[in-house]
């Protein structure tokens, strides 16, 4: 199953929870600073993200939207 | 692709003031997932507590009655007697509930008030600035006990559920704890039975909560998590505490 996840990285505070969390270690901190002086969380669209949502689970500032492949 | 998860509904579209990767913020959000999934939106009435989440008015976006420091469980067992078909809760922090409000609590708990409290365990005062709460643990480092507390000096933590499981009043207690997913799940199905045991008029639910404080405990949030399975959860031993059937 292949999923995709897009993160609002202006509500982002950067706590890693989605990064250490993540099963595929699919998920980076950026290093642009976002509005509020934090460095955000990036998904690593060059890996499969299975779209399990653990991050989104994770998220303090649910800032994570989960995508899913239906055809699988 | 289908889109499976996003913001709930009932969460408003603005950034909260916690700290990052503190466990308020996961609550509030299980809070406002649970109350578009049940449909409670336009009848849920929460009383927020003086602390950290004294802005969760601003967040979950219901109607909500700000209590003084403590009060709480008192001002909801006034909205429910008023308004028995509303869902009410309250959403309390331990400096809340377990130091300021401890009469409040154990009395609306002994009383078997049809009301939810939403229990936030995180072992310290968050707003203030990380003073010892009276579930602090033995040998933790905050800034009123510098060298650890002591049995001696300050007694042992109170555990709240086992407190209120020997009254006859409570209908179901249980401790969980945000710091892993499967936590953050079990989290939301302790909230989930606790909103139908009031639904049901079956008295008074509790969920303890342990929660990370990553900016007090001096740590980042994934280890702050870690520290809530490993040491706190000795403690705090999870699970249903009390349960009458309803």
């Amino acid at each position: 199953m292949k999923g995709k996840i897009v993160i609002d990285t202006s509500m982002c505070k950067g706590c890693q929870l989605c990064i250490g969390f993540c099963p595929k270690k699919n998920i980076f901190l950026s290093s642009q600073l976002n509005a509020k002086g934090y460095f955000p969380a990036q998904a690593d669209t060059k890996k499969v993200c299975n779209g399990c949502g653990i991050c989104a689970l994770m998220c303090p500032e649910a800032a994570i939207e989960v995508y899913r492949d239906d055809e699988n | 692709m289908k889109k499976v998860y996003s913001r709930p509904k009932s969460l408003r579209n603005v950034s909260m003031h916690y700290c990052p990767g503190c466990g308020h913020s996961i609550i509030h959000r299980l809070i406002a997932e649970l109350l578009d999934e049940m449909n409670l939106q336009d009848q849920a009435i929460c009383v927020p507590p003086a602390g950290c989440a004294v802005l969760a008015y601003n967040y979950i976006d219901i109607d909500m009655v700000e209590a003084p420091h403590g009060r709480a469980t008192a001002v909801a067992t006034g909205v429910k007697r008023v308004r028995p078909d509303n869902l009410v809760f309250s959403y309390q922090g331990d400096g809340d509930l377990a130091a300021i409000g401890t009469a409040e609590a154990l009395h609306a708990a002994n009383r078997g008030e049809h009301i939810t409290v939403i229990f936030v365990n995180n072992a310290v005062y968050g707003m203030t600035g990380g003073q010892m709460a009276p579930t602090s643990l033995i040998g933790q480092k905050t800034t009123t006990s510098p060298h650890g507390r002591t049995v001696a000096n300050e007694g042992p933590p109170i555990r709240v559920c086992e407190l209120m499981a020997q009254l006859g009043g409570p209908s179901y207690l249980e401790r969980v704890s945000v710091s892993s997913p499967a936590g953050v799940r079990k989290t939301k199905a302790a909230i989930k039975k606790a909103f139908e045991y009031q639904i049901k008029k079956s008295g008074f639910s509790l969920v303890e909560i342990l929660s990370p404080c990553p900016t007090n405990w001096k740590m980042d949030a994934m280890a702050s998590c870690a520290w809530i399975d490993e040491v706190m959860a000795k403690e705090f031993p999870l699970g249903v505490i009390k349960e009458v059937q309803c």
